[in-house]
């Protein structure tokens, strides 16, 4: 990935946290980083600021120095105020304050740099900007409050009061009295910038959240186009297949079910359910699935499951199926119930039923199967059935681990 | 209350109008609609004007739901009977919308033989359990019974043995009249004590219930 400015949190161009996506290096480390450097020499202003015109924005293609360049009126705007500045501090460094002159440059570039970033930023970008320096662009007009002149006042007070003591601070005076000036200067710029700073901290804040809202309606949607769509198209292709459409609707509904009140999407279990309500449920969807029949399925209480409740379920499900195969019947209800004693599982239909003494070999095998796996492991089966009178699979098994 | 041979009469109160029309086209011929309303307002009004045996009615609406029209006419027409019915089968919905007043809940994906039979039921003045109601009821009256939690009051917070295993056979999917022949008892029997349990289920204070009727507000 090309170097680019982020504009995922940036607080002022996003050159930092485009350097820190670039790099690894935490998006914090770099920020300090700037700030330092720009403390020191004046370096760090500069070369953020030539950063914010040479990058391109994430998702942008044309860097804001392009935009400028074409900026008749920015590009002398700028000349300007770069002649201006380089002017005023090669002044006052010949009147003697020498460390200006380390600054000089770094921030006539940093001037200049902004005031073309200022005219040619995308309008996403310049509200950011109109919104940080806002504060200073109310006293300039005068708009602003009392309480931000006051602020302001007080700020000027403190910063002089500080910029006294660091600079006739002189070395002889032990480092007491530079030490109270750097306080106050502090102390000035908390005075100054702190609500401001805190505002902008709090609308970056409300932003993160509109975007985790904007986020969740996307999913939403997304969930909603990827299944419910398309069900709903493939309901309309099938329209004379009532079968089918009843399947596709009865799948949907217990998917956007499950996705509503919690849960799991049935498509998401694990092959190996490890409570009776979520292993009851699978059986439901494979039962339903497979053989496109509602199986309407009941749990009272829950409780995880061993070895012989796995066997429960097995037979359980061999029930189920075999309900869904053979009985003829609309659907299939499935009751389960788990007390501390035993869990009790009723499979039951309301189709053609059968004779219990005259039942086909395949059949009878699959009776077997369900009983011999209940009793192996210590549980009951029974089936209740006579033609035209549905049947129902009865099976118990006694709880081994005891509820504490 | 409707005499045998007259057509029970139903107002259907759903704020989707192409599911009352399906509801309507699918009853029209065994009962007698009477009227449709689409919110709360126009179902109260709709009920005082009509008097109908039963309503049935949508668990959710904007407003207050099914349990906003329940409150607002119980105490005027204690003649007029709830029918719910619901496309969430949440036990908190359910709980909410019986104690609120209701005698029977069904889900939306019931039949039309069965919503008929449902209807007629409820403007018999018996209950209506679906499976997964009295699958809810049976927990909700045997969960959470611990030492430390004793009933206050047993003749309203707890269920006989009796009612139970009607309630497990509701829950299995027995219709009222296999249930009086798989325990010896007539039919009428069945819907005394199905009856008895919707009284429990309305009065009773205990804890799952309370929470589960307080837990959600109706949309």
């Amino acid at each position: 990935m090309p170097l680019q400015r982020s504009t995922d949190e940036p607080l002022l161009g996003g050159v930092a946290a485009g350097l820190a996506v670039k790099t690894g290096v935490d998006v914090t480390v770099v920020r300090v980083v700037f700030v330092l450097s720009s403390l020191a020499s004046g370096f760090g202003v500069a070369a953020y600021v030539v950063g914010w015109l040479l990058l391109p924005a994430a998702g942008q293609e044309r860097t804001i120095a392009s935009r400028a360049l074409g900026d008749r009126r920015g590009l002398s705007l700028a000349a300007g105020v770069a002649a201006l500045l380089a002017v005023l501090l090669l002044i006052s460094s010949a009147l003697g304050a020498s460390w200006l002159g380390s600054l000089t440059w770094p921030l006539t570039i940093g001037a200049a740099g902004l005031a073309l970033v200022w005219r040619n930023a995308s309008e996403e970008e310049q509200a950011r900007l109109h919104r940080i320096a806002e504060p200073a662009l109310q006293l300039v007009g005068g708009t602003g409050g009392r309480r931000l002149r006051l602020r302001f006042a007080a700020g000027v007070v403190l910063l002089g009061a500080g910029l006294g003591a660091l600079l006739v601070g002189r070395p002889n005076s032990a480092t007491l009295r530079p030490l109270g000036g750097l306080l106050l200067v502090i102390a000035a710029f908390v005075v100054v910038l702190g609500p401001w700073w805190l505002r902008i901290a709090r609308d970056l804040m409300l932003e993160r959240q509109a975007r985790a809202r904007a986020e969740e309606r996307a999913d939403i949607a997304a969930r909603v186009h990827d299944s419910v769509l398309q069900t709903l198209a493939l309901i309309q292709r099938r329209a004379d297949e009532p079968h089918q459409v009843v399947q596709l609707a009865r799948a949907q509904e217990r998917e956007l079910r499950a996705w509503l009140f919690g849960g799991p999407p049935p498509g998401l279990l694990g092959e190996e359910a490890t409570t009776l309500a979520a292993g009851v449920q699978a059986i439901q969807q494979e039962v339903e699935s497979v053989h496109g029949l509602p199986v309407e399925t009941v749990v009272v209480g829950d409780c995880d499951l061993d070895e012989p409740l796995h066997a429960l379920l097995a037979a359980a499900r061999e029930a189920t199926v075999n309900a869904a195969k053979w009985s003829g019947a609309p659907s299939i209800s499935v009751f389960a119930e788990a007390t501390p004693e035993q869990v009790s599982v009723f499979v039951r239909d309301r189709g053609v039923g059968f004779d219990p003494d005259a039942v086909p070999a395949d059949r009878k095998g699959v009776a077997e199967s369900i009983r011999g796996r209940m009793s192996r492991h210590g549980g009951s089966a029974e089936v209740v059935t006579a033609p035209g009178n549905g049947t129902e699979v009865r099976l118990t098994m006694p709880r081994v681990t005891a509820r504490a | 209350m409707s005499t045998a041979g007259s057509r029970i009469r139903v107002a259907l109160v759903d704020d989707h109008a192409m599911f009352r029309a399906g509801v309507r086209t699918e009853i029209d011929e065994r009962l007698d609609v009477v009227g449709e309303a689409g919110d709360v307002e126009s179902a109260v009004r709709l009920v005082e004007q009509q008097e109908p045996d039963v309503v049935l009615l949508d668990v959710h609406m904007p407003d207050g739901g099914g349990r906003a029209v329940i409150a607002a006419i119980r105490d005027r027409l204690p003649d007029v009977r709830f029918l719910a019915l619901s496309a969430s089968d949440a036990p908190e919905d359910v709980i909410a919308v019986i104690r609120a007043g209701a005698r029977g809940y069904v889900t939306k994906t019931i039949s039309g033989d069965d919503l008929v039979d449902a209807v007629r039921r409820v403007g018999e003045g018996d209950a209506v359990f679906s499976p997964r109601l009295a699958g809810f009821v049976l927990d909700a009256f045997t969960s959470g019974d611990g030492p430390d939690e004793p009933a206050p009051d047993p003749e309203l917070d707890q269920l006989t043995p009796r009612e139970q295993e009607v309630l497990r056979l509701i829950a299995r999917g027995y219709t009222y009249k296999e249930i009086a022949g798989e325990l010896f008892i007539s039919g009428k029997t069945v819907e005394s004590h199905v009856s008895s349990v919707l009284r429990k289920l309305q009065l009773s204070t205990r804890h799952q219930l309370t929470r589960w009727a307080t837990d959600r507000r109706l949309i």
